[in-house]
């Protein structure tokens, strides 16, 4: 029997981020992956759960200097898409379960996708 | 109370086919703790999606990964078509459910030899890649390529299969799933495999599922999750249920991934039976506007393609999670309480692919 595949996109304020996720981890949502869009200054960034294929999007904006808090104290997991964002974006994420202060995707250039690095895109195959 | 020491695991280790790092802390030969590092091999490709047209970054989300290299391809291209509400023929979804189904059969009979290599059983090891090659030579009379196949494209796929040669692969699949049954015999019923294997890494359903593991690694704790129940490609047309063990060791996810190969067998036979006749493509016209995350089911577990467009010819962004990386939480979890010799085995039960999770 085919499962129907749902997508829904909920915007939120930073500060109903934890709320949020506690609501649907209560839920029994799976957590999916965190991702980050880059919006002409600022970081669009997306957390997606997943119960029985009905897939769930939280989705906030922020600035580049703002800080994140973690949702790791309620999925652990979420560990490593909170350190990826902070590596490849730069975005300050508060209270990782575990931090790796920059150190978990080593890239040549410090935060290779920041909207705020200075001198522009060096990728050799672009 | 024995004293703690950290040993590094990796980036280069013999079991490690591509780099992953991790610091064993140890007390005596037992680890208590694992803290991974990745990055090594990091590409940045999810950036080129803003320097390629949409139509010719299939080709780059082809080359994320050299294993499950066809399937992304699929993922990126129904984004892309979802985006575009573009109807793929039927011809294409069965063709793509193929090749899909042998990328599968080959992944995993790479991962048993490497497995069975990991654990010291040499002959298992061969006799696993020599059936793999096999499939291989499959996908090389079909689309030209041994892993790169560069046949799925934006809108359908770029070469058919013709009914003789259709015929052919469906003479060839009695055969060879019989000499799968019996690789797969020495995997679930040897003596010295299931010593090896039992009750080793093990992750309850609960943790899986909370954790956020995909593929094998949540359906051997017992968590029916397998995105082809969706009915992506021709799933929906063949029908489809996930394969699962419950017992959350190694030794379990070994099993999914032998009877996986079992039921990937069945698929391309049903789909092969049922192919029906028409087109391989539809013209795509028009650039994409909007966004989608679009999902598959890799040898590894589920992957994602989130994808924006802003109505330009090139993406605004591609954001690529693979199972890997999803499963990178649960091995951590897996590590603690377990001999530092054992480490190498419940390493590999997840297939790891670095290559996948860098992108």
């Amino acid at each position: 029997m085919t499962v129907n595949e749902e997508q829904t996109t909920t915007g939120i304020a930073l500060e109903d981020l934890l709320r949020e996720v506690e609501a649907l981890h209560a839920g029994g949502y799976r957590l999916v992956q965190i991702g980050c869009t880059d919006l002409d200054g600022s970081y669009e960034l997306n957390y997606s759960f997943d119960k029985g294929y009905q897939f769930r999007n939280l989705r906030l904006t922020v600035g580049p200097e703002t800080e994140v808090p973690s949702i790791s104290g309620i999925y652990w997991g979420a560990f490593v898409y909170e350190n990826e964002m902070h590596d490849s974006f730069g975005i300050p994420v508060k209270g990782i379960n575990i931090d790796f202060k920059g150190t978990f995707i080593r890239t040549d250039e410090k935060y290779p996708f920041s909207v705020t690095r200075r001198g522009g895109d060096r990728c050799q195959n672009a | 109370m024995p004293e703690r020491i950290i040993v590094p695991f990796g980036p280069q280790h013999p079991v490690l086919p591509e780099p992953i790092h991790l610091d064993l802390v140890l007390e005596d030969e037992k680890v208590v703790e694992a803290i991974p590092s990745i990055g090594y091999i990091h590409r940045g490709l999810e950036r080129l999606v803003q320097k390629r047209e949409y139509t010719e970054y299939v080709y780059v989300a082809e080359r994320i990964c050299g294993i499950c290299s066809f399937i992304h391809a699929l993922c990126y291209s129904q984004g892309v078509e979802h985006i575009m509400k573009v109807e793929v023929p039927d011809r294409a979804r069965y063709l793509r459910t193929i090749w899909s189904e042998c990328s599968r059969i080959h992944s995993h009979l790479l991962w048993l030899g490497l497995f069975a290599d990991g654990m010291g059983f040499e002959n298992l090891f061969m006799r696993s890649w020599q059936l793999r090659e096999s499939v291989l030579d499959v996908l090389e009379d079909t689309t030209g390529g041994r892993v790169i196949q560069g046949t799925c494209k934006v809108g359908g796929v770029r070469r058919d299969i013709g009914q003789e040669k259709l015929d052919e692969m469906h003479r060839t699949l009695d055969p060879f799933e019989q000499q799968c049954r019996d690789l797969g015999d020495v995997f679930l019923n040897d003596d010295t495999v299931k010593y090896r294997l039992k009750g080793l890494g093990v992750i309850t359903k609960d943790e899986a599922y909370d954790l956020g593991a995909a593929g094998p690694t949540a359906r051997g704790s017992g968590v029916a999750m397998d995105h082809r129940e969706t009915g992506y490609a021709a799933y929906g047309d063949l029908g489809f249920k996930p394969v699962v063990e419950t017992t959350g060791d190694c030794y379990a996810r070994c099993a999914v991934r032998v009877k996986e190969v079992y039921a990937s067998i069945d698929l391309i036979r049903r789909a092969i039976e049922e192919m029906p006749e028409g087109p391989i493509d539809v013209k795509v016209k028009g650039t994409p506007d909007g966004e989608y995350f679009s999902r598959a089911e890799q040898p590894r577990g589920e992957v994602i393609h989130y994808l924006k467009g802003d109505g330009s010819k090139h993406l605004a962004r591609a954001r690529i999670r693979t199972p890997t990386l999803a499963n990178i939480p649960p091995l951590v979890k897996m590590l603690p309480g377990i001999q530092l010799a054992d480490v190498p085995v419940v390493v590999l039960s997840i297939d790891p692919c670095i290559g996948c999770m860098e992108r």
